[in-house]
């Protein structure tokens, strides 16, 4: 085993020399970051990864493993920072080995996507999508739903609900803003990454839910906005709490950004109190520690770490996002961010100037 | 199976027994309550559909292979395309049974959506087909010619012979070769996840959605942590455990019929 290591650490080694040598003012670093968390903003942190690592020949790797066992993997301390979807409550980071920051990198949002034949708008208010989602509405041409759709042919065909059946940050986001918007949500449900559903069809991811939806007719459920906006999936206006109907895009996601948010950046976006906001939106977190010297890091891993994470919050890598259809922080946030970032330590010492 | 075990624990401790009677699943925090029933009626109905379905198409292509076709060149052509079967990923046994034989449920009008305990328990069938085929097929082959031609001596038909020469020789044999596909129809987790609706609930009947013990552990694994974590290693225990009673089972029948 300890041979095995050396080889790999020699193969790490040598390649990494080999890229120096190409780039010419690239400097050789042995030094290689490792990631794991959620799978929400995963085709950003991907793309952001490597144009990271050719730029600046640091080696990252991100394991798209989940939020939980991306806040697993960092309480057992194997990797340099961790992503997750949902922040961790008082208690749960009280749990954790050490103090921890979370960082946000981008915003996304949860898209209501459906399939019905001949219907290409649709207007869903929160009593619409509480009734819908609770098993209440069950064919399409409710009374309910013709009331917030006027002008509609909504056809005869039976309400197919569609949900996320692996625990996810996106079920988590939309139990959020059901649970905003429906008391009775809230009792009978709740909010998690994965739930006790009253009705419907789990599919296996986004690609699952949406696959499910689209060879349904009557199918309605929920999808990451990234991946309905790549796939130009058919979804519909949600009421937002100014009582308008907001089309999901990246403006109006980022809008739900723009309220009052605490200093820790810790906080659902959900039911946004702006006017334009859609109101389905949520921030997506890295996580580190806040004391760098643990378990015998050296410094440079630390320094390496921060230097990626203050990368990630700035404008080149925003706009990276918007590639991929995230939603990119604004300006506050980004100097909330930066705010956080300067308060991580090595020994005691700021890393961040 | 230590690890198993232990990392089971803590949700025997919370729900005692009740864990694998309990219908209730429900995952979200503060009210978390598990139970695994839906689970284990899900892989066992799942996997007895499988089994029944799969029983008259393998067992015919084995005596075909095995016996009628016996060396000629059609047998070993078949038996080759029958071996390719186990050779197919599970996740294109998913997405056929997605686009093809799940419309194909929704035509019939069995079920409104195609996913059910019955469109998993179909394509699980086609998966152990080739397990219990070809041990079969051996068995089938591996009965001495002595008694065979003894029996056609005395004015066997070739019905008569399977009946009461082949079969009665081979039966542990094939007995076990069925057992191996049963347990391979427990264990299969993608295909199933695709087709059987991953609802968490006990289903009222077997165009319902559903869901198995390996579909909700490869499911929910990623996000989970604390009760939830132990209440799906606890399952993979159970799935462990119900694997090695019908294996059990299969044993002492084994033992009770073999000559």
């Amino acid at each position: 085993m300890k041979n095995l290591i050396g080889i790999l650490a020699l193969a790490v080694l040598l390649s990494s020399c080999g890229n120096s040598s190409g780039g010419g003012d690239k400097k050789s670093k042995n030094v290689s970051l490792t990631a794991a968390g959620a799978t929400f903003p995963l085709p950003f942190y991907n793309l952001a990864i490597k144009n990271y690592s050719s730029n600046t020949g640091t080696l990252l790797t991100y394991g798209g493993v989940g939020s939980g066992g991306g806040i697993r993997s960092l309480t057992d301390k194997v990797v340099d920072f961790g992503a997750t979807d949902a922040f961790l409550s008082d208690d749960k980071e009280a749990e954790m080995p050490a103090e921890i920051v979370h960082i946000p990198t981008c915003i996304g949002a949860v898209v209501i996507a459906y399939s019905l034949p001949g219907v290409e708008d649709l207007n869903l208010s929160n009593e619409n999508l509480q009734d819908i989602f609770l098993g209440r509405i069950t064919n399409w041409n409710d009374s309910k739903l013709k009331e917030t759709n006027p002008g509609i042919e909504l056809p005869d065909l039976a309400v197919t609900v569609v949900h996320r059946s692996d625990g996810s940050g996106t079920t988590y986001i939309f139990s959020d803003f059901m649970s905003k918007i429906s008391s009775e949500w809230e009792r009978v449900v709740g909010r998690g990454k994965s739930l006790k559903w009253p009705v419907g069809l789990g599919g296996k991811g986004n690609p699952g839910v949406a696959g499910t939806i689209k060879q349904t007719a009557g199918a309605i459920g929920y999808i990451g906005s990234e991946f309905a906006f790549a796939q130009k999936i058919p979804v519909a206006q949600v009421e937002n709490s100014a009582g308008k109907y907001v089309t999901p895009s990246l403006e109006s996601i980022s809008a739900a950004a723009q309220g009052e948010i605490p200093v820790d950046t810790k906080v659902m976006l959900t039911c946004s109190s702006d006017p334009d906001a859609y109101p389905i939106s949520g921030f997506t977190w890295l996580i580190l520690y806040k004391e760098q010297a643990y378990d015998g890091r050296s410094k440079v891993q630390a320094e390496e770490t921060l230097k990626f994470l203050s990368w990630i919050i700035e404008k080149d890598a925003q706009a990276l996002a918007q590639q991929v259809n995230y939603a990119p922080l604004p300006e506050k946030t980004v100097a909330q961010a930066r705010k956080i970032l300067g308060s991580v330590v090595f020994d005691g010492q700021p890393i961040v100037q | 199976m230590y690890s198993l075990t232990s990392g089971a624990i803590p949700v025997f401790k919370e729900f005692g027994l009740r864990f694998i009677v309990s219908s209730e699943w429900n995952p979200t925090e503060g009210r978390e309550d598990y139970g695994a029933l839906p689970f284990i009626v899900g892989t066992v109905l799942t996997s007895v559909i499988a089994i029944i379905l799969c029983f008259p198409l393998a067992f015919s292509t084995s005596l075909f292979i095995g016996e009628y076709y016996r060396g000629t060149r059609m047998a070993s052509i078949t038996g080759t395309m029958v071996d390719m079967l186990a050779g197919i990923p599970s996740i294109v046994y998913g997405l056929w049974g997605f686009y093809v034989l799940r419309p194909m449920i929704v035509a019939f009008g069995w079920s409104a959506q195609g996913f059910s305990i019955f469109t998993a328990g179909v394509v699980l069938a086609i998966m152990i087909i080739p397990y219990a085929t070809s041990i079969t097929t051996e068995i089938i082959k591996m009965v001495s010619n002595d008694l065979k031609e003894a029996a056609y001596s005395l004015g066997a038909t070739r019905r008569e012979v399977i009946f009461s020469v082949i079969i009665p020789n081979a039966r542990s044999g094939i007995f076990t070769s069925y057992i191996l596909a049963f347990g391979r129809a427990l264990g299969e987790t993608m295909a199933v996840t695709m087709l059987i609706g991953n609802s968490n609930i006990v289903p009222k009947g077997i165009f319902q959605s559903g869901n198995t013990m390996a579909s909700v552990i490869a499911n929910q694994f990623g996000e989970a942590d604390g009760l939830k974590l132990s209440a799906l290693v606890a399952i993979g225990l159970l799935l462990f455990v119900i694997t090695g009673i019908i294996n059990g089972i299969g044993k002492l029948i084994i033992k009770k019929y073999s000559v």
